[in-house]
């Protein structure tokens, strides 16, 4: 498919999604709505992962900074139920990079599996505090929001909240687009097919990586910002390593380098954990299921279907299949 | 061609996503005459067999009834919450938005009490809580969950004539030590201040993270001089505190909140752990017919004692019926149906149970020894909760005037303050 | 904050650490190897503890458990690197989510084969005293746990500098490119690698399982520990793990009883900052 046609395919799922989920029933919307916010995080994740070749283990830091921004303003100095909500989106947004450039001083020297592990400790030291700072946020209780903001909208209506966080979602994803095509996005995938090659050729590759990395944290305090008002409830549960690990499921199991694959991971993995376990007891071995088979057989993601089946019709089986796996690894 | 082909293929995926969005709205449809039930307890994860204790006791009673609750069909729709405040909202949500269920019921954790109980409100269900003891719920917050009734009990109910209890046996200074989350607080909040209205001094508080295995670190903190400890274990953190303790040196009387010693973990404890008191308003080893005959059933049918997880939600479920009796199966609609269930008084296995204007329950608190022996007629030597002496309708003030005690904030941390501490 | 304070306080941080070596000694030797991060680690960890009580119900035998849970979990792991691992070749992202997915499974088994209960593996009764010396009591189980992290860390530095199969891993290890170049079977001390990693952390989980008993969730419970270990310690380090566990078991006994609010971050903070000026950990190598 040439990039036109990509672009109308994800206009018009984007418009099904909008005309669609309103008369879906309160639940699905619900549903919706969480993998959006979702879809937000894994798409800034992509950014590292997919465009800069950066497997970050903890993402969820900078969706637990925005969260619990948003959730102490609103208890302790009732700051963003009105109007002011903007000004916490904004501070939401800062206080994710703010927290990622801080964390890039000692993550984005490292390379590879350093760089793995390196972000799952930051990870870990801000699921720390949240877990027992009591004084500040809560401890193991968390932190229970007041009631959505009101600014002549009532955010408190499912529907609005929803057309909000769609709002949030498209512009996320336009404004990475438009990113990823710049000249700064073209160099991030040269650092990843080459590091040393554009070192070469005179690009300062640690602040390209340095500067991806405090964007992704801002998309991702973004994200917290509306997890914390779309559930209601901010816990340091949201921190925990898993939330890191299912944000890298979600965008290798969308397809990495894809943005649009990150958001398709978000809405499968959001409803595998938040409704396949009510339909099912042992949902963790179809969870762990989904883990294994998408490493083992879809190591380009969900993205990488048709590609993959149109090069298998077109080629013996045998060659399509070397040929996509040659593209793949890097 | 295959430019052709690509085309067709784009509208196809248009259309795919319009159907797979209108599948997502079909709506579930609901019988007359039928009561949906929605559950959460924590079914996978370190509180499991909590969970499956839960479900249990609310199970076996719709079995004792054959799911029919005066002509109520129970449709009863059990999800996992994990044990996680922010899993069971989501499930909750599930429940109502999804399910429709007319009310929901349990939730393990206090802080999944105060995680779900807006919830209710801001969906207008009926909510149940069995388990969640977070005070607040029924006391400075009730009026906002009005569709909130508790039949289980508040964390510190049990407590408050506890604290006077072991300040009449004599103990004077004692040393806290509980899970660091709401329910932690509440517990040794009220056992706190009954103790010390009754002047006993507590003279350390020592709170380890909820889900705390290791107490290396806070055992050797305890203060040698104390006259006892009060412990409040919840979850795996009840099997390893006494062992450890008991292999550190430390000899002290042991007092601990009802959870510490619950028949959920009981039968895995060593000997360590006899002579050890606690308070809640059940033992399975109570000795009223109601109870006896409850804890051979359940035993029977599940292998196990039955714990008080089982026994609240099997006296929600007995509850539940009685309203539903009263409205010859019909549901009277959230409203009507709390203030039934708020009248309703009942013998269950804890014994009378009523609730009180704010909808807490108003029953028995029992102080239980440890002890091995044979109960209730089974042949092998076993750890029993064994009653000592009863209190008789304890209420979730005491003794306390309900005014003055609400003017005082929620148990915390640093509620009641610490101003004997050393 | 006396003596008693100080002396107790070490001892428990040291006996922690020396439970932590056995668990954090195999997920280094993987990771050194390998270059795999292992989050199913703390599975096997979990399951040692199951199957050893499973071992215990049928024979009544605690030492045969310890022996035999081991051994399984060996085997367990030996299956998974074959099976799974090996085919993905060298590709850190892709084997991290996958040993994701087999925590999740491993997790659920263990709930559908030995239930929710919070069990508990009692060892022999004189391992449940305590000894009082100078007035102190000491845990005998403590001792014991510090007694086993010593004889497995001499019996794995002599089978790593002593045999020619610690030279092939040595030398995997400095640089794999460089191994099969000079004919070393990498492929082969991989495997061995992994099973011995989950060996390990399945003797860890039986002797664990009478300290901090067996229960589902302790394996995400005990994982992000190790890896403070390995983190700290240096990769693919023995010594590395030593005093990594050390340092952590202390570091972690102290921070919680002395800066309760922040006890996690006093972990985690030097990790971090460890991670800042050698990325490599104390004792690891490019």
């Amino acid at each position: 498919m040439d990039g036109r046609r990509k672009l109308l395919l994800v206009i018009a799922a984007l418009l099904a999604v909008l005309l669609a989920t309103p008369h879906s029933g309160s639940y699905i919307m619900v549903l919706v709505t969480h993998a959006l916010v979702f879809a937000i995080l894994a798409m800034s994740l992509d950014i590292l992962l997919g465009f800069t070749g950066l497997p970050s283990l903890g993402q969820a830091a900078y969706l637990g900074m925005g969260a619990y921004l948003t959730a102490i303003l609103a208890t302790r100095l009732q700051f963003g139920l009105d109007w002011t909500f903007w000004v916490v989106v904004v501070l939401g947004i800062l206080i994710g990079a703010a927290t990622a450039a801080f964390f890039g001083l000692f993550a984005v020297h490292a390379g590879g599996v350093y760089f793995l592990m390196i972000t799952l400790a930051l990870g870990m030291c801000v699921w720390g505090l949240a877990y027992r700072w009591n004084s500040l946020t809560g401890g193991d209780n968390g932190i229970v929001l007041p009631p959505r903001p009101s600014f002549g909208i009532q955010l408190a209506d499912d529907v609005t909240f929803f057309y909000l966080v769609f709002a949030f979602f498209v512009a996320s994803l336009a404004a990475l687009y438009v990113l990823v095509r710049s000249p700064f996005g073209r160099s991030l995938v040269g650092i990843r097919e080459n590091e040393l090659r554009m070192r070469i050729l005179g690009y300062n590759t640690w602040l390209h990586k340095y500067v991806a990395f405090i964007i992704a944290g801002g998309f991702g305090g973004l994200a917290g910002v509306l997890w914390a008002h779309a559930h209601g409830l901010v816990s340091p549960e949201d921190v925990v390593l898993a939330t890191s690990v299912d944000a890298l499921l979600m965008v290798v199991l969308g397809g990495p380098g894809t943005l649009v694959g990150g958001a398709i991971g978000a809405a499968i993995v959001v409803f595998l954990r938040e409704y396949l376990s009510t339909l099912v007891p042992w949902w963790q071995y179809v969870l762990g299921g989904v883990y294994v088979l998408t490493i083992l057989y879809l190591p380009g993601g969900l993205l990488s279907l048709p590609e993959r089946i149109r090069s298998r019709r077109a080629k013996p089986a045998g060659t399509a299949e070397a040929k996509v796996l040659q593209s793949e690894s890097r | 061609m295959l430019k052709q082909i690509g085309r067709s293929s784009t509208w196809g995926w248009i259309a795919g996503l319009l159907a797979l969005a209108g599948f997502m709205g079909a709506p579930p449809a609901g019988a007359a005459q039928e009561l949906r039930i929605g559950f959460v307890a924590p079914t996978t994860g370190a509180f499991s067999q909590i969970g499956r204790d839960m479900v249990n006791g609310f199970q076996m009673y719709l079995d004792e009834v054959g799911g029919n609750f005066a002509g109520a069909k129970v449709t009863f729709i059990v999800e996992d919450e994990e044990a996680k405040p922010p899993v069971a909202v989501r499930k909750v949500e599930k429940l109502i938005r999804q399910d429709k269920v007319h009310m929901f019921i349990g939730g393990l954790l206090a802080s999944t009490g105060y995680a779900i109980a807006p919830v209710s409100t801001r969906l207008k269900t009926v909510y149940v809580a069995s388990i969640p003891a977070a005070d607040d719920l029924t006391q400075r917050d009730a009026g906002k969950y009005p569709l909130m009734v508790r039949t289980g009990w508040t964390s510190s109910q049990p407590n408050h004539p506890f604290g006077e209890w072991a300040c009449q046996q004599g103990y004077k200074r004692i040393v806290a030590i509980g899970a660091d989350y709401a329910f932690g607080h509440e517990v040794v909040g009220g056992f706190q201040k009954a103790f010390e209205d009754c002047g006993g001094r507590i003279i350390q508080k020592i709170w380890p993270p909820l889900g705390t295995i290791d107490f290396g670190p806070y055992i050797p903190t305890i203060k040698k001089n104390a006259d006892a400890i009060f412990t409040l274990m919840v979850g795996p953190m009840s099997l390893q505190f006494p062992k450890q303790l008991a292999s550190a040196g430390i000899r002290l009387p042991v007092l601990g909140g009802g959870t510490s010693y619950d028949e959920f973990v009981l039968p895995a404890m060593g000997d360590e752990v006899i002579g050890h008191v606690s308070a809640l308003q059940y033992s399975a080893a109570l000795d009223n017919p109601k109870n006896v005959a409850f804890v051979k059933k359940y035993r029977e049918k599940y292998g196990k004692v039955p714990s008080y997880y089982s026994e609240s939600n099997y006296s929600t479920a007995q509850m539940i019926h009685e309203v539903m009796k009263k409205t010859k199966g019909k549901w009277p609609g959230a409203a009507q149906f709390v203030k039934l269930l708020s009248t309703i008084q009942l013998d269950t296995p804890r014994g009378p149970v009523r609730l009180d204007e704010m909808r807490n329950p108003v029953h028995n608190i029992y102080i239980r020894m440890v002890r091995k022996k044979k109960e209730h007629g089974y042949d092998k030597d076993e750890l029993w909760n064994t009653v000592i002496k009863t209190y008789p309708n304890v209420g979730q003030f005491y003794k306390y005037k309900k005014e003055e005690f609400l003017k005082q904030p929620v148990y915390s941390r640093d509620y009641p303050p610490c101003k004997y501490c050393e | 904050m006396d003596t008693n304070f100080w002396v107790i306080q070490t001892f428990n941080g040291v006996s922690y650490g020396a439970l932590l070596f056995l668990l954090a000694s195999g997920l280094s030797l993987i990771f050194g190897v390998m270059r795999i991060v292992n989050l199913a680690h703390g599975s096997f960890f979990l399951l040692g503890g199951y199957v050893a009580l499973t071992v215990i119900w049928t024979t009544g035998s605690w030492f045969l458990a310890i022996p035999a849970a081991a051994l399984a979990i060996a085997v367990v792991g030996l299956l998974m690197e074959r099976v799974f691992l090996r085919p993905l070749g060298f590709d850190p992202l892709r084997q991290v989510l996958l040993t994701v997915g087999f925590a999740y499974l491993f997790q659920q088994a263990a709930l559908d084969i030995w239930g929710g209960d919070n069990l508990d593996i009692s060892p022999p009764a004189v391992l449940k005293e305590s000894a009082v010396i100078g007035g102190f009591y000491f845990p005998v189980y403590r001792a014991f746990m510090i007694g086993m992290a010593v004889v497995v860390g001499i019996i794995l530095w002599l089978a790593m500098e002593k045999t020619r199969m610690g030279a092939m891993v040595r030398a995997t290890v400095d640089d794999a490119e460089m191994a099969r170049g000079v004919g070393i079977n990498t492929s082969l001390v991989s495997m061995f690698i992994f099973a011995l990693g989950a060996f390990l952390a399945g003797l860890g989980g039986v002797i664990g399982g009478a300290f901090l008993g067996v229960y589902p969730g302790l394996d995400f419970a005990i994982l992000p520990i190790a890896f403070a270990v390995v983190i700290i310690g240096g990769m693919g380090s023995l010594t590395g793990a030593a005093v990594g566990s050390l340092l952590v078991g202390l570091a972690d006994n102290f921070g919680k009883a002395l800066f309760p609010e922040v006890s996690y971050f006093t972990l985690y903070a030097p990790m971090v900052l460890i991670l800042a000026l050698k990325p490599t950990g104390l004792f690891g190598r490019e």
